[in-house]
C-alpha cells in the first residue's frame, strides 16, 4: 500500500506543490529531447533516402564536434591571432570534412554494398563507428575538449524567470539550441518539399528502381544525403558540446537516439521531433520523481522501456509507415 | 585429390545423417580435437592460454548463442551482453547458495537463469522484429547493465561492486579461483565448448533448427505451414540466452576470475554481433572463425609494430587498432559478405576438385 502510494500518488503531490521545480524539469527534458531529436533527424533521413540504419550518426556527431574543436585549437596554432575568425574557419572546414566523409562514405561503404541485406549495411556502419572513433582520437587526442563557445559567439548564462512561486532557469544555449533546431527542421522541411534534390530525395525514399527509372543518381542522392546527415550532426555537436564536453563518452548519450527513432517512427521526421521531446521529458521527470525509489540511475533504460511500451501498442512506431506484409 | 568422398558408400541412415559424414572431415575434427586438448595444454604459454585460448573459446560460445538467434532464427538482438552478464551473476548466486555442488553443474545451471530472462525480453519479439525488435533488446542490455550496478544483492554486498570468484575444486584440483592454472581453466572451458557446440550442432540439424530456419526466412509462410511463432521464437531466445549465459558464467569463473558490471555492457554486445557477422550468420564454424578473427585482430596489431622495430605510444596503438578494426570489419563485409564461414566452404569446394579446375 505504502509503495502504491509512493509510485501513484506522491510524485503528483510533489508536482503540485513545486511547480516551479516542474517547470524546471520539463524545460530540461525538452532540451535534451530536442538534442536526442537531432540524432534521430540525421539518422531518419539517412534511412529514408538509403534503407541504410546508420549506428553511426551518433559518432558523427562526437567527430563533426571533435574536429571543428581540433582545427581551431590546430589554426590558432598556426597563427591565426583572432579566435572568432579562427571558429568560423575551422567551422568552414568541418563542413568540408562532413562533405567529404559523406563522399567517402558512398564511394567506399556504400557503393560497393548496394543490393545486400540490412544487416550487413547495418554492420557496415557499425565498422564505420570504429573506424571514425579511432580517427578522431587518433588526429585530434583522446581527452574531453571544451566546445568553442565564445569564439562562435554562442550566448552563455542563464536567465532567471519569476514564476509560479520561485525561480526556473533558463540556459541561453539551451534557448539557442532550441531555436537552432527549429529552424534546421524548417530549412530541410523546405529543401525536401520545394527543391529539385529534395523531391529526388523523397522519390528515392518511395522507391530505389521507380527514381532510378525515371534518371535520378542514386549516388549523388546518397552523398547529399549523407552530407545533409553531416552537417545535422555538426549543428548537434555544437549544441551538445557546449552543454557538456566534446569526448567519445558522448557515444553512450547518442544511442538514446534509438529509442527516439522506435517511438517515432524511422521514416518520419516530425515523428523524430516528437519521439525526442517525450523521451526526453519523460526520462528526466522519471528520473526526478520516480528515480529515488528505485535508486538513482533509471535514465539509462527508462527511455529504452518507454519505447518498448509503445512499440507493443504501434509496432511501426507513432508515425511510422505502416508494415504490410505479403506473401 | 585427398579431400574427397568418392567411394564412401553409406548403407545406413545413420551413416547418411551423421555430423561428419565424409571420412576426411572425421579425420580433420579428430586431429583439430586433439591438438585442442593435447598440443595446445603441452605447447602454448601459460600467457597464451589465457589472453587467447580461453577467451576464443568463451567468445565462441557466446557467438553460437547469438548466432542461433540471429543467424538462425533472424531475430537481431542488441542485448547479448546482458545475458552473458546474467548467466554470470546468476553462477555467483549459485556457487555461494550451494557451496557444496560441483562448479560445473554451476555453470551449466546458471544458463537456465540467463534463458528465464531472456524469455521475459524475447516477449515483444512476438510483436515487433527487424530493427524494431534489435532496439527493443537494447531495453534488456541497458536495464540488466543497471541491476548489475545498483542492486548490491548480486554480488553478495560486495563493497567493490565485483564478482570475486571463489575457489572450486574438481577431483582435487583448484578449477576456478585465483588458485587456478590456466591449462586448468582452458581444459574444463574446452570440454564444456566442445559439448554445446556438438549439441548445438545436433540441435540446428534437427526439427527445431528447421523450424528456426523457416521462420527466418519467412515467418508468415512458417506459420502458414503450421510452425507455432510463438514458441518457436521464445524458444529461440531461451536457448540462444542459455548459451549466451553459460559463456558469461566461464567468463567470469574461468577467464577473469572476477567481474564488473562494465564487463557485460553494450560493447560486448556489439562485439558478440561482429564475432558472428563477420564469421557468417547461420553457421556454427563461422562462430567459431569470427571469435578466433575478433579477439585475435587486436592482439595481431598490438604484436606487429614492435616486430618491425616500431615503438608506438599505447594510445596511438589502440586509436589505430580500433581504425584497423572498423576497416577490416568493413573490407569483410564487401569481399565476403556471408562471413568466414563461406570463405571456408569455398576453400572445401575448390579442395575437393583440385587438382581439376572443374
Amino acid at each position: 500500500m505504502d509503495l502504491l502510494y509512493k509510485i501513484f500518488l506522491d510524485p503528483f503531490v510533489q508536482m503540485g506543490s513545486a511547480p516551479d521545480l516542474l517547470v524546471q524539469t520539463l524545460w530540461e527534458g525538452l532540451v535534451s529531447g530536442v538534442l536526442y531529436a537531432l540524432i534521430a533527424l540525421g539518422f531518419v533521413l539517412i534511412f529514408k533516402a538509403s534503407g541504410v540504419f546508420n549506428f553511426a550518426q551518433g559518432i558523427m556527431v562526437v567527430f563533426a564536434a571533435l574536429t571543428l574543436v581540433g582545427l581551431h585549437a590546430m589554426l590558432r596554432h598556426w597563427g591565426v591571432s583572432s579566435g572568432t575568425a579562427a571558429a568560423y574557419l575551422a567551422l568552414a572546414l568541418t563542413v568540408a570534412v562532413m562533405f567529404g566523409l559523406a563522399f567517402a562514405i558512398e564511394r567506399l561503404v556504400l557503393r560497393p554494398l548496394v543490393n545486400q541485406p540490412d544487416i550487413i549495411l547495418f554492420m557496415a556502419t557499425f565498422g564505420m563507428t570504429y573506424f571514425l572513433i579511432g580517427l578522431g582520437e587518433l588526429v585530434f587526442g583522446g581527452e574531453p575538449k571544451l566546445m568553442i563557445t565564445d569564439d562562435l559567439h554562442l550566448p552563455r548564462g542563464a536567465i532567471d524567470v519569476k514564476m509560479l512561486g520561485g525561480f526556473v532557469s533558463f540556459q541561453k544555449i539551451d534557448i539557442a539550441a532550441a531555436v537552432i533546431a527549429s529552424i534546421m527542421v524548417a530549412v530541410l522541411a523546405v529543401f525536401f518539399q520545394k527543391t529539385r534534390i529534395g523531391r529526388a530525395l523523397r522519390a528515392v525514399a518511395d522507391s530505389h528502381k521507380a527514381a532510378l527509372s525515371v534518371g535520378i543518381s542514386l549516388e549523388q542522392i546518397w552523398v547529399v544525403v549523407w552530407f545533409a546527415a553531416g552537417i545535422v550532426a555538426l549543428v548537434t555537436g555544437i549544441m551538445w558540446g557546449a552543454r557538456s564536453n566534446v569526448s567519445f563518452a558522448l557515444e553512450v548519450v547518442a544511442l538514446k537516439a534509438l529509442p527516439v527513432l522506435i517511438l517515432g517512427g524511422f521514416t518520419s521526421i516530425p515523428g523524430a521531433i516528437v519521439g525526442g521531446v517525450i523521451i526526453g521529458v519523460g526520462e528526466k521527470l522519471g528520473e526526478f520523481y520516480w528515480g529515488p525509489l528505485l535508486g538513482s540511475g533509471i535514465e539509462s533504460w527508462l527511455a529504452y522501456v518507454i519505447a518498448l511500451l509503445f512499440l507493443l501498442f504501434r509496432p511501426q512506431g507513432l508515425f511510422g509507415e505502416s508494415i504490410i506484409e505479403r506473401i | 585429390m585427398f579431400y574427397r568422398e568418392t567411394g564412401q558408400f553409406k548403407t545406413t541412415y545413420q551413416a547418411d545423417q551423421a555430423v561428419f559424414p565424409i571420412r576426411q572431415d572425421r579425420i580433420g575434427i579428430v586431429i583439430i580435437l586433439a591438438l585442442a586438448f593435447a598440443g595446445v595444454p603441452l605447447l602454448a604459454s601459460e600467457f597464451a592460454i589465457s589472453s587467447f585460448f580461453i577467451p576464443v573459446l568463451v567468445f565462441s560460445l557466446a557467438a553460437i548463442g547469438l548466432n542461433l538467434l540471429t543467424g538462425y532464427t533472424g531475430l537481431l538482438s542488441l542485448g547479448t551482453g546482458a545475458f552473458m552478464g546474467v548467466g554470470a551473476y546468476g553462477c555467483y548466486k549459485l556457487a555461494t547458495w550451494f557451496p557444496g555442488v560441483n562448479i560445473l553443474i554451476l555453470i551449466l545451471a546458471s544458463g537456465f537463469i540467463s534463458a528465464a530472462v531472456g524469455v521475459v525480453f524475447g516477449l515483444p519479439s512476438l510483436r515487433i522484429k527487424g530493427f524494431y525488435l534489435a532496439v527493443a533488446t537494447l531495453a534488456a542490455q541497458f536495464f540488466l547493465s543497471w541491476c548489475f550496478v545498483r542492486v548490491p544483492w548480486l554480488v553478495n554486498y560486495n563493497i567493490s561492486g565485483a564478482i570475486e570468484v571463489p575457489t572450486r575444486t574438481l577431483f582435487g584440483i583448484p578449477v576456478t579461483g585465483p588458485n587456478a592454472t590456466a591449462t586448468t581453466r582452458y581444459l574444463v572451458t574446452l570440454s564444456i565448448v566442445v559439448l554445446m557446440t556438438w549439441l548445438a550442432s545436433n540441435l540446428v540439424r534437427g526439427r527445431i533448427g528447421r523450424m528456426w530456419m523457416a521462420v527466418r526466412d519467412m515467418d508468415l509462410a512458417a506459420e502458414l505451414i503450421g510452425i507455432r511463432l510463438y514458441r518457436t521464437k521464445l524458444l529461440s531466445f531461451a536457448v540462444s540466452s542459455y548459451y549466451c549465459g553459460v559463456a558469461g558464467a566461464m567468463m567470469a569463473f574461468l577467464w577473469f576470475g572476477s567481474s564488473e558490471a562494465e564487463t557485460f555492457s553494450i560493447n560486448q554486445s556489439f562485439f558478440i554481433l561482429f564475432m558472428v557477422i563477420i564469421g557468417g550468420l547461420g553457421s556454427l564454424i563461422g562462430s567459431f572463425l569470427g571469435a578466433i578473427f575478433i579477439s585475435g585482430t587486436p592482439i595481431m596489431l598490438k604484436a606487429v609494430p614492435p616486430l618491425f622495430g616500431l615503438s608506438m605510444h599505447a594510445a596511438t596503438v589502440e586509436h589505430l587498432t580500433s581504425m584497423i578494426l572498423g576497416a577490416l570489419i568493413i573490407f569483410f563485409l564487401i569481399v565476403e559478405p556471408h562471413g568466414l564461414a563461406r570463405l571456408w566452404q569455398i576453400g572445401k569446394q575448390k579442395l575437393r576438385v583440385w587438382p581439376f579446375p572443374y
